[in-house]
């Protein structure tokens, strides 16, 4: 308001009589970086991102107190850090998307950035980024309880989990969100994307499972029909061709056409 | 510059905004004014690529709004200041705007300072921000890039006086620097004093436009007698129009000729004056009268 900053303003606004046919186009990590920021800089996005990391601990602590000695391998401790990571990690991909339509924050991102696709895209990678450190610090915190949790109870550090678990595993939970993130994408709206991911998780499965246990022809067509069942058979690992089919088979129609469906709707829509 | 050309919008069956076509000049400010519902808000956000168009077009500064490179440097943009995210604090708000457009750093302070935000209203979430601090808050995002057009809906509204008078200045200031200043109110009063150029929607339609001059002097002129009824009389024998108030009249006749008249007349005349704001607040309510909700209230 005072009279410098004017003065400011008139001189930054000077220099638009000497630029010379307009401004560099916007770089896409320019976006992406923002994106990122945006993960991180809401109490809700900031809690979350704490949340997976102390249930990564809480759950090392908590192996490293109940197991028993000969539990007391890699593959547990990961396992127990796992869990709490596959379940919020896809609430935070849901948040990404749904949050500029919730909070409608989106009509300031998509002025600034008139091009919705790009945005969406940042906001894919920055939430693969986020998975990815997340699951690497997972498995970090893991290794360490391990080596910290033998050596406490003088047994022998098991390293019983091989490199291609941990990629069936990264992979299983990399698919999760983007199962989220496809349910933000189509719904665009936090509370109702929340929920349908936590049924698909919870509610799912048990249906499925009961119906297969039940009705003998469902048994039979579940792989080539299910895509939880295929997602939660990677946490397993050793796919055979015939698995890694019946997976995308199901990954395009359960994940792929409806993320394909949601992003020509978001392209479309009003935003306001 | 902004030219909008014809532009359409149709929800369903329901046209939003109907052959629509303006232009908001550079070093003026233009107004946008029309009634609720009358399509200012959906015009806007068609201008700024939020909202496809049935048909026609619109431009700023040359150029369809997707096609400029860096959108932030070039139009500040402000649609509502309530839509952001409740969770972020106001710096952080520009800090994505900042960084998104980049430029420097310091430009956060400096529109801080602009706008009359503190440090530590600056670090308060926009949940616990009054709809004003969010308004100025929406201010400083639209001109941290420093652009040459702008294009606000509403931005007056939830300002304190103190804060309109602020606002006023701040937009005059921009349009005398050369800038393009385009924002729409629905209170004539509010965009009479600051804008240069004058649309008037209503019901999706443009009913009227020109400078403020032009709009005012198509509001006719005020008279006013002890005997009224007189004058009107004299009015209306010589074809003008007359429309008696409480203690004058509206004429579209000019000062001079109803200074001759009321001579001939023989009628003293105790006021004499173009009709200006009053005229143009009848005005404004006679041409979006079929549109405004209250109907024959107007
Ligand atoms: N998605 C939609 N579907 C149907 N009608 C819509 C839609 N969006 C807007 N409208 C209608 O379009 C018309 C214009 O709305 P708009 O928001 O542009 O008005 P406005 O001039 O900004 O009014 P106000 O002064 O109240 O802000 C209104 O009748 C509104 O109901
Ligand atoms: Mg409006």
């Amino acid at each position: 308001m005072s009279s410098t900053t004017m003065d400011t303003h008139a001189t930054v606004r000077e220099r638009h009589g000497q630029k010379d046919g307009g401004y560099a186009p916007i770089p896409f990590r320019t976006v992406l970086g923002v994106e990122l920021r945006k993960a991180f800089d809401t109490r809700s996005g900031f809690w979350l991102l704490v949340a997976v990391a102390a249930a990564g601990v809480i759950a090392t602590g908590a192996t490293l107190a109940f197991a028993s000695d000969s539990d007391l391998t890699y593959n547990n401790f990961a396992a127990a850090i796992g869990v709490p990571m596959t379940i919020l990690l896809p609430v935070v991909a849901i948040l990404a998307v749904t949050s500029e339509w919730s909070q409608r924050a989106g009509l300031t991102t998509f002025t600034l950035v008139p091009h919705r696709g790009r945005v969406i895209r940042a906001k894919l990678v920055a939430t693969l980024l986020i998975g990815v450190s997340s699951m690497a610090l997972a498995l970090a915190v893991g290794a360490l309880g391990n080596i910290i949790g033998t050596g406490l109870k003088g047994v022998d550090t098991t390293w019983d989990l091989s490199f291609t678990t941990i990629l069936y595993i990264v992979g299983a939970d990399l698919i999760g969100m983007m199962i989220g993130f496809t349910l933000g994408v189509l719904m665009r709206n936090s509370p109702g994307a929340i929920v349908t991911y936590f049924s698909y998780w919870f509610v799912l499965p048990t249906l499925t499972g009961l119906l297969a246990a039940n009705q003998h022809w469902f048994e039979k067509a579940q792989p080539w029909v299910d895509f939880s069942y295929n997602q939660n058979r990677m946490y397993d690992g050793g796919f055979s061709s015939q698995d890694w089919a019946q997976l995308a088979l199901t990954g395009t129609v359960w994940l792929l056409l409806p993320l394909a469906f949601g992003l020509w709707r978001v392209l479309r829509a009003e935003v306001k | 510059m902004i030219i909008v050309d014809s532009l359409t919008k149709k929800y369903g069956g329901f046209t939003a905004v109907d052959h629509v076509t303006f232009r908001a000049e550079p070093g003026r400010v233009t107004g946008f004014l029309g009634p609720n519902g009358a399509g200012k808000s959906t015009t806007m956000r068609i201008v700024v690529g939020l909202t496809p168009a049935s048909s026609g077009t619109a431009t700023v500064l040359g150029r369809r709004y997707a096609d400029l490179p860096n959108p932030g440097r070039e139009i500040g943009v402000l649609l509502d200041a309530s839509a952001q995210h409740a969770g972020r604090t106001g710096r952080e708000i520009l800090t994505l705007a900042q960084r998104t457009m980049r430029v420097p750093r310091s430009r956060i302070d400096e529109m801080l300072d602009l706008v009359s935000l503190s440090d530590e209203e600056a670090g308060r979430r926009v949940r616990d921000y009054s709809l004003g601090m969010r308004q100025r808050l929406g201010i400083a995002t639209a001109l941290i890039g420093d652009p040459e057009a702008l294009v606000l809906d509403e931005p007056a509204n939830g300002l304190d006086p103190a804060g309109i008078r602020w606002m006023r200045d701040l937009l005059r200031g921009f349009a005398d620097r050369g800038g393009t200043v385009f924002l729409s109110s629905h209170l004539l009063h509010e965009i009479e004093v600051i804008a240069d150029d004058l649309i008037v929607i209503g019901s999706g339609r443009i009913v009227a436009s020109g400078t403020k001059g032009e709009l005012l002097a198509s509001a006719g002129t005020y008279a006013a007698a002890a005997e009224l009824a007189a004058l009107a009389n004299a009015l209306t024998t010589a074809g003008h129009t007359a429309e008696m108030s409480l203690c004058g009249l509206r004429t579209d006749a000019d000062a001079g000729q109803v200074g001759r008249l009321a001579l001939a007349a023989g009628v003293p005349l105790t006021e004499l004056r173009p009709a200006d704001s009053a005229g143009l607040e009848e005005m404004f309510l006679e041409l979006t009268k079929d549109d405004a909700r209250e109907g024959d209230a107007a």
